[in-house]
């Protein structure tokens, strides 16, 4: 449906004055640069140490799991006091609170860290400015410390794992009264403090990028780049950056009353408490309280974790399909729609916490009405693969391998959200697997899929194709055997966050599941040591990139190999058309970048595209423009 | 020595892995790229193979799914897990349905539209009816499962009745702990304050007399077919309570009491006799993370008819008569009126009504 728009047209980009030249030094060319592609890299590469660290943590509770009966001494010399040895039969084993404590480390590294600015962080300072056709973000020096602010906090996350108290060990979750108690788990002490001020200053940087995002997509986008010619990328940029800066800071007013809880004798959250033999003084508060808080937050927190991963998948898959995204506009709807959503279900974590149910019946309602959109991206995806001309290049494995994941862990978020059914599979391993597909897996496989992409912009350099086919294979396969089997684990009801599952007769069957899942994991992770060697030899002795390997119509293609400070040399490229002219009809390739001027094809033009022409030969002030369709 | 040997042999592998990755780029830099071709030779591969992919998983899932489905179904143990569990099999239905159906359609396009050379896409930007069409089928379905999901949530979290049997599970690091109301069928009051090594529910037997009769009990026992009401709370941190086989899971907060109300349909000798396990036992486990101990803390459950149960509960001894030394903190008052009620002495004509 085309709507109308007319403007006055003002070139409102003085860009080639802000840059002069200025040579600079190592540290303001490479640490503290402001320059948004070389903190794209910082934030990728923090990111990928990262997800090695959250990956390792999750192996190492699995080994226990997995192998209940085994001996883990060999594991002494890395854990030392973490692994308990039996004085009769020198069996060694994980510590039970440090057992939850690597439960907890593992999903704020990953959800966190690395998917939130391990993903956002890359690719929003990476392509927000070179897809919008801008110099820099709005404000370097924010975007440099937004980078700063991130690195302080996963010094003190980093810290924390090495504490004799260990981590935080309340789930990534940390839900109080444990997690605001020392004497119920060691890891409350210190780990939790450090955990709570590393987060502070992560949601500093969270919010110092966020703004930067919002501000620069709004006010530096290049002649022509009207917003509905902007990339599905930049869309999904903008409304996660949105979301982040309206979520985070409840987070941290959460974290602000555990401090205050934990240290200065308020009872925000704590209430009627006997604990190691005394009972507590405070009063009148309530756990319910920070559930709110922190879920107000971790709801919307999943959708800035997915958002930037549809919206890559959206540009790698109609890029390697030789086609059109389809539904350009219901994609930026239905990412619409998700972002307004998403703050009006967090409660669908609570269902059985004990509030009152008829929150529970609004929140179910709410919820299973953003399956709708969800849904809407999937069946999107796969029409825009279509009659599509498929080439598989990296990218486009890990893009299709996301769509996959998506759908599978979005089918039982359907479960999940209807409040009856949530009774049983609440806090069961059936969770577990839902966001780790849906979520986990998705994004992580959207964020690999970007970097095999946006490689070759990035260091001038292509990648493997063999190794990254060889790496996505293993890691498809590898990841839907770790978490599909935790479906049927959590449908028989075995309980989150358990050191062991030999407790109980109804849940101690399940020995050779845990063990198939331990094995596949172990295995994904050895998978993924192909991509880490892959990454760091292309980016110095991988094949010389050209401009635009991928044949490609978004803006970052039309700078060179190896774009320098300010993007392009020359003029930035002004933009005539939507970013998705692939397989035009009567058109001389299968693609036409955007800064091609509807004057020089034509061939392919739609009628209403041989209006816009008349356009194109002002100079650009003054000129009224007319946004149709496209 | 052993671990010389694996570190060596790891390091030898990798040296092998490195050297076909090296050979392999320099074959195929020695062949020269057609720079025509804008796609690997190996393209199809994957085409291929997502196809395999597609085929193994799906009869893969079904297969497990079938064969396995008495390990991960447990049996249903209670009146409104037959509702719940109704809900999740047509929730599967209909989404194994969209699932195996889009899946299918997706893997197949991705084989059937793999590059070919000289062929061009078809250039598809939208499609209104489409975009219509599959928004508000989703919806519609949605609200249907939407409607009998609220119906089936309202009547479990409805109010018990007043003939429901109450009985107090106390969650604790790491522990449970049931308290029955005795004969007077009245939980009595209690304070957290007030708890100690041995006053473990904080009984507030200063204020409230329903407290005298109230017992203690580590194995939660519950008559079939009769409607309960479980009061949960927590002493220390978080916990919760979950009764797989009676679908039944309710937090167990510090500070705030929750509650679920619920009614056993099998006794523990009817489930023996199905399972075909004579040791079989309900149990009781906790589900949010509570410390260290959370994996263990658990508490047997016994379903009984009515009238075992009932024989059961009278032969109970409450809390005060096995901790006599706490009726100092009876009202003097009332010390001989709680003595009788607790069961320490028999009740004789000449004293007042224990009812109250």
């Amino acid at each position: 449906m085309a709507t109308t728009d007319i403007h006055i047209h003002h070139d409102t980009h003085h860009d080639d004055h802000a840059h002069e030249h200025h040579e600079g030094n190592f540290w303001t060319n490479y640490i503290f640069s402001q320059d948004h592609k070389v903190i794209a890299k910082q934030f990728l590469i923090t990111g990928i140490f990262w997800a090695l660290i959250g990956g390792v943590l999750s192996v190492i509770f699995r080994i226990q799991l997995g192998f209940p009966d085994a001996d883990l001494s060999w594991l002494k010399p890395v854990l030392g006091g973490w692994i308990n040895v039996d004085a009769v039969t020198q069996k060694g084993s994980l510590d039970p609170e440090f057992y939850l404590a690597l439960v907890t480390m593992h999903g704020t590294i990953m959800v966190f860290f690395v998917l939130t600015a391990g993903l956002s962080g890359t690719f929003s300072n990476f392509l927000i400015p070179l897809q919008i056709g801008a110099r820099d973000m709005a404000s370097g020096f924010m975007n440099m410390l937004s980078y700063w602010f991130f690195f302080l906090a996963s010094v003190l996350m980093f810290i924390s794992l090495f504490l004799e108290t260990g981590p935080a060990g309340g789930g990534w979750t940390i839900y109080p009264p444990l997690s605001a108690l020392p004497q119920a788990i060691s890891g409350s002490g210190m780990g939790m403090t450090l955990w709570l001020i590393s987060m502070a200053l992560f949601i500093v940087s969270q919010l110092l990028g966020g703004v930067n995002y919002i501000t620069t997509v709004i006010n530096m986008r290049t002649r022509g780049m009207s917003f509905t010619r902007m990339p599905l990328t930049i869309w999904s940029f903008f409304f996660t950056a949105i979301i982040g800066l309206l979520s985070f800071p409840v987070l941290f007013a959460a974290a602000l009353l555990l401090i205050f809880d934990r240290s200065f004798g308020t009872s925000f959250y704590l209430s009627d408490i006997f604990i190691g033999g005394e009972a507590l003084a405070h009063e009148g508060g309530s756990p319910i309280l920070f559930q709110h808080l922190f879920w107000f937050l971790g709801h919307p927190e999943v959708y800035i974790v997915l958002l930037p991963a549809l919206g890559i998948s959206s540009e790698i898959i109609a890029t390697n399909s030789r086609k059109p995204i389809f539904g350009y506009k219901a994609m930026i709807g239905s990412m619409l729609f998700i972002a307004i959503l998403s703050f009006v279900v967090w409660a669908h974590h609570m269902f059985v916490t004990g509030m009152n149910p008829f929150l529970g019946s609004v929140f179910m309602l709410l919820t299973l009405i953003i399956a709708v959109p969800s849904a809407v991206k999937i069946f999107n995806y796969v029409t825009t693969l279509w009659k599509g001309n498929i080439r598989f290049t990296s990218g486009m494995l890990f893009s299709i391998g996301m769509v996959s994941f998506f759908l599978t862990g979005g089918i039982t978020g359907i479960f999940l959200g209807n409040a009856a059914i949530d009774i049983q599979l609440h806090d069961t391993y059936f969770v577990v697997a839902h966001f780790h597909l849906v979520m986990g897996s998705a994004s992580f496989f959207g964020m690999l899929a970007g970097i095999y992409h946006w490689f070759p912009k990035m260091f001038g350099r292509m990648m493997d194709e063999r190794l990254g086919a060889v790496h996505f294979w293993l890691s498809f396969v590898g990841v839907y055997m770790v978490f599909f089997p935790m479906h049927y684990i959590g449908i028989a009801g075995f309980p989150r966050r358990y050191y062991s599952f030999t407790n109980f007769q109804t849940f101690d069957g399940w020995a050779d599941l845990n063990t198939f899942v331990s094995v596949a994991a172990i295995f994904t992770l050895g998978a993924q040591f192909i991509f880490l060697f892959n990454f760091f030899y292309s980016m110095f002795r991988g094949r010389q990139a050209s401009a635009n390997p991928w044949f490609s119509n978004t803006l970052e293609w039309t700078t060179p190999p190896l774009p320098g400070h300010g993007n392009w040399p020359g003029e930035i490229p002004s933009v005539y058309r939507w970013p998705y002219d692939y397989s035009k009809p009567g058109a001389a390739d299968d693609f036409i970048p955007q800064n091609i001027p509807y004057s020089e094809t034509p061939e392919s033009n739609l009628p209403h595209e041989n209006e816009l022409i008349k356009l194109e030969t002002s100079n650009g002030e003054g000129a009224i423009i007319i946004e149709g369709k496209h | 020595m052993n671990s010389l040997i694996i570190v060596i042999s790891v390091a030898l592998i990798l040296g092998i892995l490195y050297m076909i990755f090296r050979v392999g780029t320099l074959v195929s830099i020695a062949k020269g790229r057609k720079k025509e071709t804008r796609v690997e030779p190996d393209n199809s591969i994957h085409a291929v193979l997502f196809v395999v992919f597609m085929i193994v998983s799906l009869v893969g899932f079904f297969w497990y799914s079938y064969a396995n489905f008495d390990r991960y179904h447990l049996p249903i143990a209670s009146e409104h897990g037959v509702r719940t569990d109704g809900l999740f099999w047509i929730t599967m239905t209909v989404t194994v349905i969209a699932f195996v159906l889009i899946s299918i359609v997706m893997f197949v396009f991705v084989y059937k539209y793999q590059y070919q050379e000289g062929k061009r896409a078809k250039f598809y930007p939208d499609n209104h009816y489409l975009e219509l069409t599959w928004t508000i089928v989703p919806a519609i379905v949605l609200t249907i499962l939407i409607i009998t999901g609220l119906r089936a949530w309202n009547d479990i979290t409805s109010p018990a009745s007043e003939s429901a049997e109450v009985i107090e599970v106390i969650g604790q690091q790491f522990a449970w702990t049931a308290r029955y109301p005795g004969k007077d069928n009245q939980l009595g009051a209690y304070d957290y304050k007030l708890i100690d090594a041995i006053n473990e529910f904080g009984l507030d037997l200063g204020r409230d007399k329903n407290t005298y009769d109230d017992f203690k009990s580590l194995e939660l026992h519950l008559p079939v077919n009769k409607e309960i009401l479980l009061k949960i709370r927590a002493k220390d941190v978080l916990h919760s309570v979950f009764l797989p086989h009676f679908r039944v899971k309710m937090d167990a907060v510090p500070g705030m009491p929750t509650q679920f109300k619920f009614k056993a349909t099998k006794t523990t000798e009817q489930m023996r006799t199905e399972t075909g396990n004579p040791n079989f036992n309900y149990e009781l486990a906790c589900t949010e993370i509570c410390g260290r101990g959370h994996f263990s803390m658990k508490m047997n459950v016994i379903v009984e008819d009515e009238e075992s149960y009932n024989r059961w509960k009278a032969s109970q001894e409450s809390w005060l008569k096995q901790n006599p030394d706490y009726l100092d903190k009876v009202p003097a008052e009332l010390k001989e009126a709680a003595m009788i009620k607790a069961g320490l002495q028999e009740a004789t004509g000449s004293v007042a009504a224990v009812q109250e």
